[in-house]
């Protein structure tokens, strides 16, 4: 977003703001309803779309009730997307803010149709995997539209310099793609397009460079409340994920014998699906205060400048 | 330029001849017969010299205590039921008979010619289940979909070779009338709306099979003489095979069985 976002202005908007936080958690209700549709093979309870039983109120019974309160939060979420966008052309100052809302709409727009496609193509693996990689996508770009909105993000702040190698800033969005890239492969094992063994790989390599980013932080800047809280948020979010990730597995393997999806298993699974949708969230977020805090010695003067010159 | 296009052209000729090749179905059994002169294809089976095979399907050991099915999702489905309904993934009978094995010859015969039955093979939806639980047809034969329940199901086959699809019936809808082009093994059919809701579709290129019923039981018949490899599938155990030769308007009896140790191939 470069320096456009970094700039200090004169109006932090606390319902603009509020509404992007909803937004983002509305979306985490979202995937949450997702993963227990996916859990409880219902997907293809409701055959038709954009309809559901070529009605609007399809029986609310057995694996419909997953999918048509999907489809219901879905819709919630495309109207509030475009309220959101609409408001932010209207209020935001910053051109890039208001064309991330623009992204934002458009994203949950392909993600419907995506979501359409599964059920009419009958969830073909790489629809189903695009669809759940576009809700991970559409999460972060609420999330760092809840940042950019936020006080935290229109108040000045000093930053530091980063003299450390690798820096921080290229750490921690490394962490986040690596994330996303973990994300696939989960709904990858979901959706039966590959093993496990590929997700296994992913969580150690997820948990080894989220372990390597919070190090960093914590050896280079040990006195910074906004970073210490920065990898917090890593350890705690890479802990839980790791924990339900072995018990959604665990639960997967006790209960494959049984005739339908049992309790323990989707509980564990949903859940799993969640944190590592926060996980995301959480990496995508470090990457921007870090981004916004750190600099390295050769931006010092150039970032002074361009801050001084947007003022 | 042209050159190029041509090239194109040879390429994406030879991906299209390579994607026909790799579609059609492999014949590499072995002749019905045991060997001698290959008949002309499309000949009628002779009636006069034709024999039979019948046995029993049997599960040694003790059958695995099959799990209780939890309806709780719908009201309608509890209240079909007085007590739990279990699991049928195995169903034994008194002295371990096995119901619901398939049981088939693996021997190509397409060089007979067998019509499709003009009756459906049927499937019905009853108590939140399938029955029967596993269905053995012919392709080319009318699958015919009822739903005996006052509540809505989608029908959900997902077959590999064959075209897929997924369709809702509501409660007093007509039967789904389908057809099934190719043979197929085990195709798994399941209810989105039921999850406990799982069956098995068999289809055979002729009319070479059989499914137990609860006495274990099978029979094949009107087999032209020859010597076969019988073929019975069970959803949990997989497969056993035994060979059997048939003589001119001999019957044989064959029986098999599974191990209840066994989880299957």
């Amino acid at each position: 977003m470069g320096s456009d976002l970094n700039i200090p202005r004169i109006s932090f908007n606390p319902r603009l703001h509020g509404f992007a936080v909803f937004s983002a958690c509305l979306t985490l209700i979202l995937i949450s309803a997702g993963a227990l549709v996916t859990s409880n093979d219902a997907g293809l309870s409701i055959p038709d779309w954009p309809l559901a039983y070529n009605s609007l109120l399809p029986p609310f019974i057995g694996g419909i009730r997953y999918e048509f309160t999907h489809r219901v939060i879905a819709a919630c979420e495309v109207a509030i997307s475009l309220i959101f966008a609409v408001w932010l052309w209207r209020a935001e100052p910053r051109k890039k803010v208001q064309n991330f809302g623009w992204i934002a709409v458009g994203v949950v727009c392909a993600q419907a149709v995506l979501g359409g496609m599964t059920v009419i193509f009958r969830q073909p693996v790489l629809v189903s995997v695009a669809h759940a990689t576009l809700a991970q996508l559409f999460f972060c770009t609420v999330v760092s539209l809840a940042f950019f909105t936020s006080r935290w993000w229109w108040q000045d702040v000093s930053t530091m310099e980063d003299i450390g190698a690798p820096r921080v800033r290229t750490l921690a969005l490394a962490t986040a793609v690596a994330t996303l890239l973990q994300l696939v492969l989960g709904a990858e094992f979901r959706h039966k397009g590959l093993g496990i063994v590929p997700h296994l790989i992913g969580a150690a390599v997820v948990a080894g460079m989220i372990f390597w980013t919070a190090g960093a932080l914590r050896r280079r800047f040990p006195t910074s409340p906004a970073l210490t809280r920065c990898r917090i948020v890593l350890h705690s979010l890479i802990g839980t994920q790791l924990l339900l990730g072995g018990g959604a597995w665990w639960s997967r393997i006790a209960t494959q014998t049984a005739p339908q999806p049992m309790p323990v298993m989707v509980t564990l699974t949903v859940a799993h699906v969640v944190v590592g949708a926060l996980t995301l969230a959480g990496t995508v977020a470090v990457a921007l205060v870090t981004n916004r805090l750190l600099r390295h010695e050769r931006e010092a003067a150039v970032s002074t400048s361009s801050a001084q010159e947007a003022i | 330029m042209r050159i190029r296009y041509s090239a194109y052209v040879l390429v994406a000729a030879g991906l299209a001849f390579a994607l026909v090749s790799c579609g059609k179905s492999p014949e590499t059994g072995q002749p019905a017969g045991g060997g001698g002169s290959a008949p002309a294809a499309g000949q009628a089976v002779d009636a006069a010299t034709a024999g039979s095979v019948t046995g029993t399907i049997k599960l040694d050991g003790a059958a695995p205590a099959m799990k209780n099915i939890n309806m709780s999702a719908e009201a309608y489905c509890m209240s079909q039921h007085a007590t739990p309904v279990k699991d049928e993934s195995v169903v034994t009978g008194p002295g371990g008979t096995l119901s619901n094995v398939v049981v088939y010859i693996q021997e190509d015969m397409s060089k007979y010619s067998f019509a499709a039955p003009t009756d459906p093979a049927k499937f019905d939806q009853k108590g939140c289940q399938y029955h029967p639980h596993v269905l053995g047809m012919m392709a080319g034969q009318t699958l015919q979909v009822t739903n005996s329940d006052t509540t809505t199901h989608n029908i959900h086959p997902v077959p590999k070779d064959n075209r897929d699809w997924n369709q809702s019936q509501p409660p007093g809808a007509a039967p789904i009338m389908e057809v099934f082009a190719r043979p197929e093994n085990a195709i798994p059919v399941k209810c989105n709306v039921h999850p406990w809701m799982k069956s098995y579709l068999f289809v055979f290129k002729n009319p070479y099979f059989s499914v137990t019923g609860a006495d274990g039981k099978f029979s094949i018949a009107n087999l032209p003489p020859g010597t076969y490899t019988i073929v019975a599938w069970q959803e949990q155990f997989g497969t056993t095979t035994q060979q059997v030769t048939i003589g001119a308007k001999e019957s044989k009896s064959v029986n098999l069985s599974f191990n209840a140790a066994s989880s299957g191939d």
